[in-house]
């Protein structure tokens, strides 16, 4: 039986641990459907050109991994962001762990999707924002159908939150595949102010196959900054489905640094729904033996005088492969628009891979758009030049990749991720020395 | 401290370097020059280590030790420093973390300790004195959008903080105007001493005014052909390099 039978005869299953008689399970039923119409998605697909998850549908996943998991902290700790004050939400096998949870509502809602599907409080909430900007697409309406728990973070107007949230996803899987569809829902609101650190982490050298899709809701002039650090087991892959709402004046940033894993796949969407909007997606890929990442961004510019900003740098070792495929929409009615977009790639190898492609569709008149890819490798006689003031090669080499990588970690605006961002490439790249630059 | 013996090399084919002989002792300044395309740079690139060039013959030994096969950072770490006709430019790497770097892991190699931050600030605040090079400018990025001036101050800036036994300068007077000449000569001169060796490249006379050799040499195809004191670069300015091709033929 392949991945999606299995999937869809399942279904009966999950509708026995869920209450059908709600809104939501309309919802869940609709997407069900539309999953079991368009299965998984093929390389037939534009948008799966240049991305294969065959060899990913193989496994014979385990989709809802009933034992209770319980893990060390001490095992995991070093997967948080430990040396300062956070919330945390964590799921294990997509079960809430309370134990290594930190949450509230103090003032705030920082818990779970479960409670806010059930709980009548949540209602208003849920009616109003629950797959309101996720697209119907095939692998975002398998999560819909399955959507039962994951990150539910509300933040009234006027606040601002003071400690970071993390949102950590572990995966045990210590006897079989598993396949998990984590749902995050995160509405801010006016002038409201959060940071989020989102990370999947598997804990097994089983396959681990996660199809997140979080929707983030931004009010007027609200600032939502988020960090998704994918450094995951080799053996363990990712479909990342974000969609972002913006409204006039909100600033919304997502950074994503993608270093480990099999096959990753980001799917990151921005609507902007009002004016003087401005979104800021930056990434740094660095990946080497098979490993695949794939960024698909998109960012929607619908209202005037908006901007956006786009700064991915990827470094490909060994047969790795990337894809960066950044789609550009100014509507007629979006003038004055600033839309910037840069893609950068170093080779190391002669036998990785990038496809680049910038996609701009403008319909408007008056607008600045810029968009900038470059392939390249690293520059021999700059690697001469510091390795006769004594610098190794290998050090050489790391320290211009990092130089490379780092516009893109100037804009991360807490110092401990930062910090344990710059540690990850120095680990990634193999050397000890302290990038300071 | 520099031997070199019948050196041949030769880049993608093309012979550059034809049996070249050159002893350099320790405290003594050495220029070589010669017409563009006699090989000065490709002997201070040979000397640095760049793979693109292949020795085919000779021997390059540097106090007593044959260096021919050793790496670039190796070379580095036994006192070689070579500053670049053409600096690079390298963004996003600081003129300070990047001298930093470079001096801990060539203490590293050595098997020492970082340098303590203390001592390092102290010292690049003497070496930047030295050549009278403004704080704001270290904290920029490594030669990116530098005058050339700036470049070649820089690596003089470079090399005073290295410390090196054997510095080679190629065409370091190249682009420089009078005042930034004078800062770079006096920069040289003080880290003199009688145990470090300096080769100066120039096509020029001068900066053998504010650098006075011990031995000018003339590269000429691939080989010296010519070596004598200080008097024999002004008769070189005076006179250009005909007379010694004239001279070779007869």
């Amino acid at each position: 039986m392949d991945l999606k039978e299995k999937i869809v005869s399942s279904y009966v299953a999950f509708e026995d641990g869920v209450d059908v008689n709600t809104d939501i399970h309309e919802i869940r039923t609709e997407a069900f459907q539309n999953f079991e119409k368009l299965g998984f998605p093929t390389k037939k697909l534009e948008a799966w050109k240049y991305t294969s998850l065959n060899s990913i549908l193989k496994e014979d996943y385990s989709i809802f991994p009933d034992k209770e998991k319980t893990i060390n902290l001490a095992d995991v700790k070093k997967y948080f962001i430990h040396d300062i004050d956070t919330y945390k939400v964590v799921f294990i096998d997509g079960k809430y762990s309370s134990f290594l949870s930190e949450t509230t509502h103090d003032a705030i809602d920082v818990c779970l999707m479960s409670s806010a599907l059930n709980k009548a409080k949540y209602k208003p909430v849920i009616e109003n924002y629950f797959n309101k900007v996720a697209k119907q697409d095939n692998l975002t309406s398998l999560n819909t159908a399955f959507a039962k728990e994951g990150a539910y973070i509300n933040i009234p107007k006027n606040t601002e939150v003071e400690k970071p949230i993390q949102i950590i996803n572990f995966t045990t899987g210590s006897v079989e595949a598993t396949m998990t569809q984590p749902r995050n829902l995160i509405v801010v609101g006016q002038n409201a102010h959060v940071q989020i650190i989102e990370r999947h982490q598997s804990l097994t050298s089983n396959a681990v196959l996660t199809n997140v899709v979080t929707e983030v809701f931004a009010d007027r002039d609200a600032t939502v900054d988020i960090y998704k650090i994918q450094n995951d087991h080799i053996a363990a892959s990712l479909v990342d489905n974000t969609y972002i709402e913006q409204q006039s004046k909100s600033v919304v940033s997502v950074h994503t640094f993608s270093f480990g894993g099999n096959i990753t796949r980001n799917n990151l969407n921005f609507y902007q729904k009002g004016e003087y909007i401005d979104s800021i997606l930056k990434g740094i890929t660095i990946i080497e033996g098979k490993q695949h990442v794939d960024h698909h961004t998109l960012v929607h510019h619908i209202e005037p005088n908006c901007e956006s900003h786009q700064d991915y740098k990827g470094i490909f070792d060994e047969r790795s492969t990337g894809v960066f495929n950044g789609k550009v929409i100014v509507e007629k009615e979006a003038q004055k628009t600033n839309a910037y977009q840069q893609n950068n790639n170093v080779l190391v190898s002669d036998r990785s891979t990038i496809n680049a492609k910038p996609q701009l569709e403008i319909f408007a008149d008056d607008v600045k758009c810029s968009h900038g890819c470059t392939i390249g490798q690293l520059d021999e006689q700059a690697l001469f030049y510091m390795q006769q003031r004594g610098i190794p090669q290998k050090e050489a080499r790391a320290l211009l990749m990092y130089a490379f990588a780092n516009t893109v970690l100037e804009s991360v605006k807490i110092p401990e991720v930062k910090e344990r961002i710059t540690k990850l490439i120095a680990t990634k790249l193999n050397v000890n020395i302290g990038f300071n630059l | 401290m520099l031997k070199i013996e019948n050196l041949h090399a030769s880049i993608e084919g093309k012979v550059i370097l034809k049996g070249l002989n050159l002893q350099v002792n320790p405290g003594e300044v050495h220029a070589i020059m010669g017409p563009n395309g006699a090989g000065k740079s490709t002997l201070a690139n040979i000397v640095a280590g760049k793979e693109e060039y292949e020795v085919t013959n000779g021997s390059i030994e540097l106090n007593g030790e044959d260096i021919s096969e050793l790496a670039p950072e190796e070379r580095a770490h036994n006192g070689v420093f070579l500053s670049f006709q053409y600096p690079v430019e390298i963004p996003g790497v600081s003129v300070t973390n990047f001298i930093k770097t470079a001096i801990n892991e060539t203490r590293k190699a050595k098997g020492l300790e970082d340098m303590p931050a203390k001592d390092m600030l102290k010292m690049i605040r003497e070496k930047s004195e030295l050549l009278e090079i403004d704080r704001k400018f270290l904290s920029r990025s490594l030669n990116e959008g530098f005058s050339g001036g700036e470049k070649k101050r820089n690596e003089i800036f470079q090399m005073a903080m290295l410390e090196p036994k054997l510095a080679i300068l190629d065409e370091t007077d190249s682009g420089l105007d009078i005042d930034a000449l004078r800062i770079v000569a006096n920069g040289v001169n003080k880290l003199k001493s009688k145990d470090n060796a300096v080769i100066v490249i120039t096509h020029y006379q001068r900066l053998l005014e504010y650098i006075v050799p011990d031995f000018v040499h003339v590269l000429y195809d691939g080989k010296i052909v010519k070596t004598g004191d200080a008097s024999l670069a002004l008769e070189l300015e005076a006179k250009g390099y005909d007379w010694i091709k004239e001279e070779m033929v007869s």
